[in-house]
Order: structure tokens, then sequence, then C-alpha cells
């Protein structure tokens, strides 16, 4: 359908876009590559009177690898990623999970920070950033501070983002090196929204035990979620077949998913069984946690 | 507003109005009606067009984003009468058949082969799942663009 009308600006400064958003409270939105707002307009989801393009907007496209993580500007699009040469070392979960992310014409066009502020519960980002424990990084007319992921979204396509708020990075701690690591999700399509994933990283003691183990679902509710009761279960054991089990079984206690169109609630408890058992025994390989099945793809 | 943009080549500047897309523009104002509208929310590919050498779906980008950019959409693949060696490709292995989907396809797979020349079938199939054809199935698309791989091989600059 024809877009509602609405007023565009390109502004060329963060302050100018925020005033921008501030002069129309509830009615302006902000719009970088568009590849989740203008479906939203299409649909008459959203009918704001004003869009805010930060596309004039210097210095939010940026990727900075450094000692203290990874720093991704909120304009840096899913392609940035994927083609950045230190990003597959530096953090090597963020960039399986960003390939999964929608299909190759969006993926020029999408960016981290739309995916952020959007906050679909089923994205990938959005989840990445609750597991690892991300920070993102937001300014607005009353200046600039920094929420935690898990903080920052608040329910289906809900963030605590003020109506002048605009997301400018998203900040993910150091990545040790030798850490074990699997993305799994299951869509029907590679490149289509996720029925369901799982995501995990953990660190091992000196004898081969799991420490610090983080365990995150997307598409299990209204926003992603770390799996706490999972992660307990994990540390400190050796990851084996009976570890894999018990911390599989624990994860789908933990989740509470919805039924609707796609599954059912049973289906998705199962789902994210299998998922978190496919992640862990692919967390166990030196590879890494690629996909250690085909069934995602053609 | 204003918008001063580059399609296949030739300048245009042209005033529109913010709610357009690009996909719009491109139909209605140019009357370049090779690119194809079909779902209008990014699902389809049918309206995919390249922006400064990337393919995106015009139907999820506005006219006003495209400000101060080169544009290229189907008929800029045809070099007059003469088709390109993509399309040519097409004609060879019947990759279509109502050809609502094509010109999507055609832009997506020019795209990739001018950045990926030796992108296998597995690749080919990947960056196609964007893509929705109803008619002919995927595999002539896919023989197709296999087949126009050495034509790009050829034209890569050293």
């Amino acid at each position: 359908m024809k877009l509602p009308p609405f007023k565009y600006a390109s502004p060329e400064t963060l302050n100018e876009a925020v005033q921008l958003l501030a002069s129309r409270p509830g009615e302006a939105k902000v719009i970088s590559g568009g590849q989740s707002l203008v479906p939203m307009l299409a649909f008459r989801l959203a009918a704001p009177s004003l869009l805010v393009d930060l596309r004039k907007v210097a210095g939010l496209n940026e990727i900075d690898v450094t000692d203290h993580g990874v720093r991704l500007g909120a304009m840096v699009r899913w392609c940035d990623i994927e083609r950045h040469s230190q990003l597959g070392l530096a953090h090597p979960l963020l960039v399986e999970a960003v390939s999964h992310v929608a299909h190759y014409q969006i993926r020029n066009r999408g960016t981290v920070g739309g995916s952020i502020a959007h906050a679909d519960p089923a994205a990938e980002l959005p989840g990445i950033a609750v597991t690892c424990g991300a920070t993102i990084c937001i300014h607005g007319l009353s200046g600039d501070r920094v929420v935690n992921a898990e903080e920052f979204f608040t329910g289906a396509l809900t963030t605590i983002l003020s109506e002048d708020e605009i997301v400018t990075a998203i900040q993910f701690p150091p990545w040790p090196a030798k850490r074990r690591w699997s993305f799994q999700e299951f869509a029907r399509r590679r490149g289509d929204f996720a029925v369901a994933g799982a995501m995990l990283f953990f660190d091992e003691d000196t004898d081969g035990r799991a420490r610090g183990a983080h365990i995150g679902v997307i598409g299990m509710g209204d926003r992603p979620e770390r799996l706490r009761p999972a992660e307990n279960i994990l540390n400190g054991r050796m990851v084996d077949v009976q570890t894999i089990a018990l911390v599989a079984n624990a994860a789908a206690k933990t989740v509470d998913p919805p039924t609707d169109i796609h599954a059912t609630t049973d289906y998705r408890r199962a789902l994210v069984a299998t998922l978190v058992e496919r992640a862990l025994k692919a967390s166990n390989k030196s590879e890494g946690g690629r996909a250690i099945t085909d069934v995602n793809s053609y | 507003m204003l918008i001063r943009i580059e399609v296949n080549g030739d300048p245009v500047s042209a005033t529109v109005d913010p709610r357009n897309t690009l996909a719009e523009f491109l139909r209605y104002q140019l009357r370049l009606t090779g690119t194809h509208i079909g779902c209008e929310h990014g699902v389809c590919g049918a309206c995919t067009v390249l922006v400064d050498g990337a393919a995106v779906r015009s139907c999820l980008m506005l006219a006003a984003q495209a400000d101060q950019s080169q544009v290229m959409t189907v008929e800029g693949l045809a070099d007059d009468a003469e088709l390109g060696p993509l399309q040519t490709a097409f004609r060879k292995h019947h990759a279509l058949q109502c050809g609502f989907c094509t010109p999507g396809i055609l832009m997506t797979m020019h795209a990739l082969l001018s950045e990926e020349p030796e992108a296998d079938r597995a690749r080919i199939r990947e960056v196609l799942s964007g893509n929705l054809c109803r008619c002919t199935g995927y595999i002539p698309i896919v023989d197709a663009v296999f087949d126009a791989r050495s034509s790009y091989q050829k034209n890569r600059p050293e």
C-alpha cells in the first residue's frame, strides 16, 4: 500500500535530529535503512507525521575493534559486518548471528541501530545484545546515556527510548580467544524471521569445566531473554551428553513461549530444547559454533 | 522536495513527495516500468534495483533517500536492442515464465555476479532466496546465473 503522508528531514548532526524528534513528540520517527520502518508504514502500523533520516549524520557507521570489545555505530549495515576483516575473530558469535539476518538486498540497507530500536522479539541482534550483556548508547535532548541491553527491551517492538532519543551505538564486552560459542536458529527459509533461536557462550576452567555461561533465546516471548537457570546448570560442569540434556531441559522449562500462527507453545518449547542441545554440541567443536545441521538451508 | 540522482547513467532531477518510494518514483515519474512492484513490503524482491552498486529493494527505500546516488534499473542491463549476458542466459535456459519476478532477479544476480563472479550454486541459491518466483521453480534460474558467470569473470576489472 502507498505509504501514509509524512514530512521528511535529513539533518546533518545528531543534535538537530533530536531537536526535530522533540519538535513533534510521539509523532516523529527516526529512519536510517528503513528495512523495518517502511514495511510498518506500508501496513499502516505506524503513521508518523515526520521522518528524521540519519543518512547525512557523520560518524555513526564505524566499527571499532579494541581491547574494550567491539563497538558498532548505529548505522553499521549487516553487509558491513559480513565484510569486516577483524570481526570474525573479535566476535565470532556476533558475525555468525548476523549471517542469519534477512536477505541479500535487505542486508545492504538494514542497520544495527534500526534493529535494536525496532526491537522485534525474533530478531537476531537484540538477542545477541542481551545474551552478551552489550550496552546501548543513546543520545537525546538531555544528553547521552548508556543502558544495558537487558533493560533496553521492554516488550514486543517496545524499548525504553524516549520520544527524543536515538540509538547511536552498541558496545559488546571483550571476547576471549578460546571462548566456546554457538548460534542456532530455526526459520522456514534462510533469511526469514526465526521461529526460534538459541545462542550461547562459555569459557572453560583448567579442568575443562564450563564457567561464565551465557544462554539466550529469541522468538520465545515478547523480547529476547537470558535463561539463567540453564546457565547455572551449565556452570561448573563438563559439556558432555548428560550436561547437554540437563541444560536443554532447563532451557525448555524456563521459557514461556506464546502460541501463534507459526507455532504452538509446546512446539516452541521443544524447539528451544533442540536448539540449545545443538548449540552445546556445536560449541564443543574446535571450529566454533556454526550450524551443525542443514535443516535451515534449501 | 527536489532530488538529483543518476538513473542508468542519465542525470535526473525531479520533485518528489516524501512518501514516494524509489520504486514508485522510477515507475510513475520516470516511466521506467521494468521495475515491478509486487508485495510492497520488502518480501518478494521484484522491485530490486541497484543503488550505488548495491542491490536494494526499491519499495523499502524512499525516493528522497536516493538523492545524490546512482541508480541502475533493469532497463540499464541491455545495450539498446542487445540483451546483456545475464539476460541472454535467462533466455537460453528458460529461466522465466510469466516474467513478473524477472527484473528483480536479474538485478539481484547482476549485483551478485559483479561482486562475486566466482559465486557457486549454493551462494547463488542463498542470495536468490530473497526473490520469489511462483512460476518456474528456481532450477533454470540457477542454471542461467551459473552460465552467465563467465561474462562477469571476463569483465572483471584487474
